[in-house]
This record gives structure tokens, sequence and C-alpha cells, in this order.
């Protein structure tokens, strides 16, 4: 055959065995084809368990019963009882072995994510009592009035006189009214 | 009558020929075939699992703990406007105006009555409620097949998986969903998606949306088992999904969904 014909045969086949030698060496060993086939599942088997090691944060409220189980059993005979504690004391990854003390978000902007008042019609949210965060005591903390623990319970407020009162007298009694 | 008998028996050997030979073409290989013992292993050990999402929007109230305990959850950057799953707002006025809107990703809540800007007045509003959503983990998924180096796959229970090692950050998984399901994650600079909280299914937990719902309007169930309320839902009651032109075949399910969602 013609040498022309043979040299750029030769460049390809060498460009192919530099391919596959560098695949060989670079492509992880547990790359191979899933269950679901080629298309869909060609991958890194090795990722799958890396992913199953992934940390886990929310540990659930019974988590929390095990050692707190006077506000466990509080809070489940409350119309509360359908929050979770870690949506306001966080993550309880760690506690208590490294973090002695969960931070709790007091922040009215808590309580104002189900209890803005909002008007609609097609939505659960429109049935949950509401304020308007703006004429509702603003600047006020939630909890320094209502105990979240309890939110139809008597009135928890900072000042001794006014504790147990009934929260609309409360209310009135913090504006000066 | 006597002529006759030869002819009979040709015909009967004949007959039990044809039968004997269309026995043994019907009896395929396939049915002595040895299974290997991973082959054999597959039949008995969760092939029965297939994890499906349910959102029923009638119930969201738009509180955003899902969208919160996600991120914290899954080490996505707090305060970067990125999220796995999110939360939409949907405000249909009277005069057939839609107003959308998802602050955060929904991660604050919607705190604020005011939405794109307008306070609409109650009387005003035709319909108003929130839709979560999240990855579709689509049995067809598109964003699995542009790959070009496979940092993307799905697994048998139906969940697609981003493999941070592997994943180049090219941006491809990110343009093909036609959810805008997927991020780019922009700490560690790969591809991110919902991958239904998989470090947590695997130890029979519940993703940490599901969890963290306090109306139970996300739910996650495994389609394959008939007796799981969530698949008797699917199966029963009239539920939708999201873009289904598209033909992905997504597997994220929803209930009182409107025709004014995108």
């Amino acid at each position: 055959m013609h040498n022309h014909v043979i040299r750029p045969f030769l460049v390809v086949l060498a460009v192919f065995v530099i391919l596959i030698t560098v695949r060989h060496f670079f492509v992880p060993k547990d790359f191979k084809v899933g269950d679901r086939g080629f298309m869909y599942s060609y991958h890194r088997q090795g990722n799958e368990k890396e992913w199953a090691d992934f940390k886990v944060k929310y540990q659930s409220r019974e988590y929390c019963a095990d050692c707190h189980d006077e506000n466990f059993k509080k809070i489940i005979a409350s119309p509360h009882k359908i929050i979770q504690c870690e949506n306001c004391h966080g993550p309880a990854v760690g506690h208590p072995d490294t973090i002695e003390k969960l931070p709790i978000d007091k922040s009215r902007e808590l309580c104002e994510r189900c209890h803005t008042k909002l008007n609609y019609p097609t939505s659960l949210r429109g049935q949950i009592k509401g304020i308007d965060p703006q004429q509702h005591y603003p600047g006020k903390e939630c909890c320094s009035c209502h105990d979240p623990h309890h939110p139809n319970g008597p009135s928890r407020t900072v000042d001794n006189n006014l504790a147990g009162t009934n929260l609309k007298e409360t209310g009135a009694a913090i504006n000066g009214k | 009558m006597e002529n006759n008998e030869p002819v009979d028996q040709e015909r009967r050997k004949f007959i039990k020929t044809v039968c004997m030979g269309v026995a043994a073409v019907a009896l395929s290989p396939a049915a002595f075939k040895i299974l290997g013992p991973s082959e054999a292993l597959a039949f008995v050990q969760n092939t029965k699992r297939r994890w499906v999402f349910l959102v029923d929007t009638n119930k969201c109230i738009g509180c955003g703990f899902c969208v919160k305990a996600c991120k914290q959850e899954n080490e996505i950057a707090y305060d970067a406007p990125v999220s796995r799953t999110w939360v939409e707002r949907y405000v249909v006025k009277k005069d057939g105006d839609t107003l959308i809107d998802s602050p955060k990703a929904g991660r604050d809540g919607f705190i604020d009555a005011a939405i794109e800007g307008q306070a609409v007045p109650p009387s005003e509003i035709a319909k108003g409620f929130f839709v979560p959503k999240l990855c579709n983990q689509c049995e067809n998924p598109p964003c699995v097949q542009v790959c070009p180096v496979g940092a993307t796959y799905q697994i048998k229970e139906g969940i697609v998986m981003v493999d941070r090692k592997w994943c180049i950050g090219c941006g491809y998984c990110i343009e093909a969903c036609p959810y805008s399901a997927r991020f780019f994650n922009p700490e560690l600079k790969v591809a991110e998606k919902c991958n239904f909280c998989y470090h947590r299914t695997v130890k029979g937990l519940k993703p940490a949306c599901v969890q963290n719902c306090p109306v139970g309007a996300r739910q996650i169930g495994n389609i394959k088992d008939p007796d799981d309320p969530v698949t008797k839902i699917v199966l029963n009651e009239r539920v939708s999904v999201l873009k289904e032109e598209y033909g992905t075949d997504p597997q994220a399910y929803y209930l009182g969904l409107d025709r004014s969602v995108r």
C-alpha cells in the first residue's frame, strides 16, 4: 500500500491508543452501568455510598422528647402540636454532645410565617388566626405575651403583674389603652 | 375401512410430532437460564421501591419551614438565592390578573401581604394559594442524558443524583431541566439538585421538608407499594403533574393545582 495512505491511518491509530490508555488510568474503576442502563445510570458507583453517609441534621421531635418530656407534652396538647421543635430551635444535630444549648429563634418574623393574616380564599392559610404585623404591637416579641408551647393558655408577660391575665386586657395594658 | 388404518396412524404420528415441536419451540431458552448471584439478589432486594412525591397545594400555608429545613439539612448556602426546593405564591385577581412571587425561594415564609409590590385588597382576590416545588425525579430525566461526564445518574429507586466529585460544572443539566429544579452550587462549584434527602431515606427517615411541614402538604411514598397512603392517593384521586407535555414523566404529583401554575 502507498505510504500516504498508511501514515494518516497510523496517526488515527496512535490517537486511539493514547485515548484508551489515558482513559484506563483516569476513569475510576467503579464507573459502571447501573440499574437504569447506559443512558440514565452510567456512573461512579461509589458516589451512592458517599451520599448515604451524608450527615443527617434534623432529628425529629421524638428525639427531643427523650429528654425534654415536659415541653413535648405541653406542645402536643396545644394547637401548635403540628409544628416540629426544630423549626424554632434549629436542627438538633450535635445537641447535647457538642452543642450544649440550641439557639432559639424568638423573632417576630418566625411567628409571622404563619400568623401574618393573608386573606386567601382557596388556601388553608386564610383560615389561620392571623394579625397585621404593622398594627399588632409592632416591635414587641410575640413570646413576651404568647407562650409558643401553649398558645391558647394564659399570657406570660415579662411584667409579673400581668402574668396569667387575659391576653386582651394584657395587650390593652401594654399599649396603655 | 381396513385400508384407512395406516393413514390414521400416519396422521396420529404427524399430530404428535407437531405438538412436541410446538412445545419445544415455546419453551424458551430463558426458562433454563441460570441467574448470576447479583441478578438473583436483585430479584429479592429493593427492586420494589420507587420514591414519588405528593404535594397538596390545598394544605400549604406558605410558612417556608420546608425551604429552611432543606437548606440547613443539605448544607446549601443559606443566604444565596438558590434552593433545592422553593415555594411559590399565586394570587389570581378577580379581573384575571395573576401575580406570582417567591421571595428568597420562600425560605422566610410569606410575611408580607403585598405581592410583586402590589397590595391587593382581599375583595379583589379570587384565588390565593401556595405551590411548593422541587425536583420531579423524572422517569426520563433530560438532565441526565446531557451530562458529558456521567456525573449525574438515576438510581433504582428512581432518584436522580449528582456526583459532586465528578461534576465539572458545565451547566448543561441546569439548562436541560424544564422545571428549573437544578442550580449551580455557589460554594462547591457543581450542579446541585434535590435528591429526596437520599441520606435520610436510606436510613428510613423522611426527607427534611416532609418532616418539617406542619400541615402535611408534602409527602413522600413508594409507588410500588399498593398499601402506601401516597400510592393510594396517586392512583385513586385526581392528581396532576407539572409540564407533562415535555415527556419527562415527572414523579412529583400535585393535588389542587391551578391552570395559572407554570
